[in-house]
């Protein structure tokens, strides 16, 4: 049984006005059997924390394309994606570039 | 498991580069990222020593990157560039207020002079009051040709010798799918160009230094180097077709990242066949603005809001023309075509 973990959120580039223009967010992630991951991690904030047009967000099971998401200051890419098992304290951000200016 | 620089290999890398694949740390992304737009500058001759280049600046993403790294190549690379933001507003209540506080904030961050040039003091008409006219479905139009030349227009004012805007490589692939789909061979053919020709009349040479920058680091280079930047999503419905073609090149990239290179690619190789009818770059007869018709857009899309027509600059009436020119009244069947407003 993985212990509840806390986790920072941070939404910016525009992906902040899905979330009631709220950027940061700390947010605790309640125990479950398996270590939480980043494709849970988003249907949690689906579930949760998004309050309007959820295509705007996410697309299949992953960001929609055009959200960039970073883990602890490093681009997901780089850190497995949605199979990236979440850490306590950790730190992600998810920023839109789909917004002009 | 973090992974290394691929460049140094001693830091951290912080991003795969969607162009190359390479894992890079912050230091080697800003320097490749900077080096590649001095490569753009260099290889294709966009600015000559002394010249002033106004940046034509919303407050957004590209725009504040390319005006911190021009600022930085500048000094780097002596180009002996006089720097100056040219930014537009167009009367937008709740979007433009918000954005053109940005500029003045880069203003000061990154002291550049800036000069705002308005819709209304150009046009008499602020966006606001385009839109009660036109309603909320061609105003894209008005905004668009109206911001081109505004910027033109100020620049002429400042005397500068040339403009850069913060077009990007998504912006660019995005444009030539646009006018693939819509068979507009004119538009295709020079949407890929990086400059502009200096020789017309009228214009002020254009050019688009991150061309071949992809949105992706353009943003994480912002965000990496916390530059001050504003987005939002305009609050006059955002451009229902350019949106389809940008979800479709976002879509492309995720799959295949090089896609957005090889579309342009594509775009700036492609040769229109002889025999295909191409527009003839004029001057407007009213303006003196480019135009390949007697009236330039601008006029005809301002005659028809003076004349409380909104539809005359919608769609293709340049059969009236020289009516406007001779400002002729239009019949009743004409005035009718060209008042209907659908919601």
């Amino acid at each position: 049984m993985a212990a509840p973990i806390a986790i920072h959120l941070e939404f910016g580039g525009g992906a902040e006005l899905l979330f009631n223009g709220v950027k940061d967010h700390r947010v605790t992630l309640p125990s479950q059997s398996e270590p939480w991951d980043m494709k849970q991690l988003l249907v949690w904030i689906q579930e949760n924390l998004l309050k309007e047009r959820p295509e705007l967000f996410v697309q299949g099971d992953s960001v929609r394309p055009g959200i960039l998401v970073l883990i602890n200051d490093a681009d997901w890419e780089l850190m497995g994606e949605l199979e990236y098992q979440l850490q306590d304290q950790d730190n992600i951000v998810f920023i839109s570039t789909l917004h002009g200016g | 498991m973090p992974i290394q620089c691929s460049s140094c290999a001693k830091n951290r890398a912080v991003l795969r580069r969607p162009k190359t694949g390479h894992s890079l740390c912050k230091h080697c992304f800003f320097w490749a990222f900077e080096e590649e737009i001095h490569q753009t500058i260099v290889s294709a001759r966009l600015f000559n020593r002394g010249e002033t280049v106004g940046i034509g600046a919303s407050g957004g993403k590209d725009s504040t990157v390319l005006a911190y790294v021009l600022k930085v190549l500048n000094e780097r690379y002596d180009y002996g560039l006089k720097l100056l933001l040219l930014s537009v507003d167009e009367g937008i209540t709740g979007y433009r207020n918000d954005s053109l506080e940005t500029v003045r904030r880069n203003q000061q961050q990154y002291d550049l002079p800036l000069t705002i040039v308005s819709y209304e003091e150009l046009y008499g008409w602020t966006m606001d009051a385009i839109v009660k006219q036109v309603g909320l479905r061609n105003n894209c139009t008005f905004c668009g040709v109206f911001r081109r030349q505004a910027l033109d227009r100020g620049a002429m004012m400042l005397n500068v010798d040339k403009i850069c805007t913060g077009h990007n490589a998504d912006d660019v692939a995005e444009t030539v799918i646009m006018n693939v789909l819509r068979g507009d061979i004119a538009r295709l053919h020079r949407c890929t160009v990086i400059s502009t020709a200096s020789d017309g009349e009228g214009a002020i040479p254009r050019c688009k230094p991150l061309k071949y920058a992809y949105e992706k680091e353009i943003v994480l280079y912002a965000y990496f180097k916390k530059l001050d930047y504003f987005s939002t999503e305009c609050v006059y419905s955002p451009n229902a077709y350019r949106g389809h073609a940008r979800t479709f090149i976002k879509d492309l990239e995720a799959v295949r990242p090089s896609a957005i290179m090889d579309i342009i690619h594509s775009g700036e190789n492609l040769s229109v066949k002889e025999g295909v009818k191409m527009p003839v770059q004029g001057t407007c007869s009213r303006c003196g603005y480019i135009s390949s018709q007697s009236l330039c857009k601008s006029c005809v899309l301002l005659e028809g809001l003076n004349r409380g027509l909104p539809k005359l600059g919608i769609g293709k009436h340049h059969r009236l023309h020289d009516k406007i020119l001779a400002q002729q009244a239009l019949t009743e069947k004409e005035q009718n075509k060209l008042k209907a407003i659908e919601f």
